[in-house]
């Protein structure tokens, strides 16, 4: 075996299964609440783009994880409602599971760990599903993020672009912060792609359509959602505090854009630019506007050519207007504040930070 | 062993997260609540490892427990595969079940978790869902927010499917009746509503021994506002 084959082989290890077609597609609460035009643009890429099944079912609920990991729900109860999840996949004839939120992939992940390790407790979830609904358990055969997803199908999404992570006017690779968020690697690294050294679901994305990956001190620390610390008014000072030490230390790169996997970390890193300029009037970028934050979808559909207000980039507050015109993006301002077909609905004030 | 270590033991969380610490102390090295407040998970795993009722109880009763953020990223460097985070569930579920979270500032913030997330869970099937994301509860969103908000409708119309607050597929759909009937049944048989039950009940009685206001639902009350947004500011490092 040469160095190159050895070198292969090392990271064959780091490679997951991802399925290749026949998915159920669950969404994500804050996705839904915060992106909805997100999980809409995955579908439209797998179905129209890539040709590919894609089934979702109006009964799914929350996974309930963020109660979970904010401590109020009790581990059978989520379990349980996992099972459900599972059970309608089944009913559905589909064995390949695809979150849209990280917090559900890890809970996913945790659950089927948990019932690896503890088959009796498989067997009382199993008991407690029935009891409650009638259904029977069934586990998927893979289970991937959509980000995955979109990771396996990055070359085909390359073909189809017609536009690159590249600045039009220089010619230069657009600079990119990738954020994997931390329940998608830390917890059971096997289950992502790259393990929980070398994630490689967003830089995989980033190479494959023309950009270029910034490597910063602080680039696997937590954006700092931390469930409780957010939820509650009087803990968001942690919060803030850890995107406020990323920013910190991604400004000497000169982003021209973050994109993040995970649905919490997408937005907390959007709206704690806002109150970091509104408090401080710093930001972090050299026009003093902020960084935009992106999600993979949004950013997988800029690539292909989608109008950013399909995409729902409107929701974000920190504009993105200034990314789109380095990409040579059209896109019409008059547009970006209507409504449902069109409807006229009142523009939100712009915000320009000031230093005291 | 112990009466509280027993009791953790029993918890599949703790059973997985808790092997043998050598008090290397990498966890607390990687870990961003230690950065941000008073905060050792190394300790934290010492004290419990101790099996000692005494310290467990103080553990169980102190904000301490309330400080880490789950995000996990011990379980990523722990060199003999503890896991802090899981051994903090374990705590914060016992603390709750015998009502010690009440007795510390943090703690008693399950309350307005309970009375936000836990209600919109059984309400209307969704952990968050837009319509609980006040703005006045939720300054820091900004003002595109506050014009979501107030569209909500319109916008989730437009992005999200088409189905907002329909049932259906799509962002923010409604549950129909059987399927909300269902996600309850599995609170009912888990236990998942007495836990719920628990943090009322103890709730109640520290509003009452601290002379706050409680209403016995929604979140207009003297005491929800009152853990929701105190701050003793006694925390951090």
């Amino acid at each position: 075996m040469n160095q190159i084959e050895g070198k292969q082989k090392i990271w064959a290890e780091y490679q997951k299964e991802i399925g290749d077609d026949n998915f159920f597609f669950v969404r994500s609460c804050i996705r839904q609440s915060f992106f909805p035009g997100s999980e809409q643009t995955f579908l439209k890429i797998m179905r129209e783009y890539l040709g590919k099944r894609v089934i979702e079912d109006y009964r799914h609920t929350t996974c309930t994880g963020i109660g979970y990991h904010s401590d109020i729900v009790k581990l059978p109860t989520i379990e349980t409602v996992v099972a459900r999840h599972f059970s309608l996949m089944a009913e559905n004839g589909c064995e390949n599971y695809v979150p849209s939120c990280v917090t559900s992939f890890g809970i996913y992940s945790e659950i089927l760990d948990t019932w690896e390790h503890f088959p009796d407790e498989k067997e009382r979830i199993a008991q407690f599903l029935k009891e409650a609904t009638g259904r029977t358990l069934a586990t998927p055969k893979n289970l991937a993020h959509t980000s995955d997803i979109i990771y396996k199908f990055r070359n085909e999404i390359a073909a189809k672009a017609k536009f690159k992570l590249v600045n039009k006017k220089t010619g230069q690779p657009l600079k990119v912060v990738e954020h994997i968020g931390c329940h998608y690697s830390k917890m059971f690294a096997k289950r992502s792609q790259g393990g929980q050294e070398f994630p490689h679901v967003l830089v995989g994305m980033i190479e494959a359509w023309g950009g270029e990956v910034i490597d910063y001190p602080e680039r696997r620390h937590c954006c700092g959602f931390g469930f409780r610390q957010y939820l509650v008014m009087a803990n968001r000072g942690y919060s803030v505090a850890n995107s406020y030490k990323k920013f910190e230390s991604m400004e000497p790169y000169h982003p021209d854009f973050i994109v993040a996997n995970c649905p919490g970390c997408a937005m907390f890193m959007d709206k704690w630019q806002y109150t970091i300029g509104s408090m401080e009037g710093r930001t972090f970028d050299q026009e003093g506007k902020g960084i935009p934050v992106l999600t993979y979808e949004e950013m997988a559909g800029l690539v292909l050519g989608i109008d950013p207000w399909e995409l729902g980039m409107q929701m974000h507050q920190i504009p993105v207007e200034t990314l789109l015109d380095k990409m040579g993006v059209d896109y019409d301002p008059d547009k970006k504040f209507l409504g449902f077909n069109d409807e006229q609905l009142p523009k939100p004030p712009e915000i320009v930070f000031q230093r005291d | 062993m112990g009466k509280y270590l027993s009791r953790l033991k029993q918890d599949l969380r703790v059973q997985e997260g808790l092997k043998a610490c050598m008090n290397c102390g990498v966890c607390t090295a990687i870990c961003p609540a230690a950065e941000f407040y008073k905060y050792d998970p190394r300790i934290i795993i010492e004290t419990v490892q101790s099996d000692n009722d005494e310290e467990i109880e103080k553990l169980l009763k102190s904000d301490t427990i309330w400080y880490c953020g789950e995000c996990m990223s011990c379980k990523t460097r722990c060199p003999r595969g503890n896991t802090v985070g899981l051994i903090i569930s374990g705590l914060r579920q016992l603390s709750q079940e015998l009502g010690f979270f009440v007795e510390s500032e943090k703690g008693r913030q399950q309350f307005a978790i309970k009375r936000t997330i836990g209600q919109c869970i059984l309400d209307l099937g969704y952990c968050v869902h837009a319509s609980i994301v006040a703005p006045r509860l939720h300054p820091e969103q900004g003002p595109i927010w506050e014009w979501v908000y107030q569209n909500q409708e319109s916008i989730f119309n437009k992005l999200g499917g088409n189905n907002f607050g329909k049932v259906g597929e799509g962002a923010l759909a409604k549950h129909d009746d059987e399927t909300m009937e269902e996600l309850r049944n599995i609170f009912k048989v888990t236990g998942g509503i007495d836990f719920f039950n628990d943090i009322e009940k103890h709730s109640k009685r520290k509003a009452k021994e601290m002379g706050l206001g409680f209403k016995e639902e929604g979140i207009d009350n003297e005491y929800f506002t009152h853990v929701f947004t105190y701050n003793s500011n006694e925390h951090n490092k």
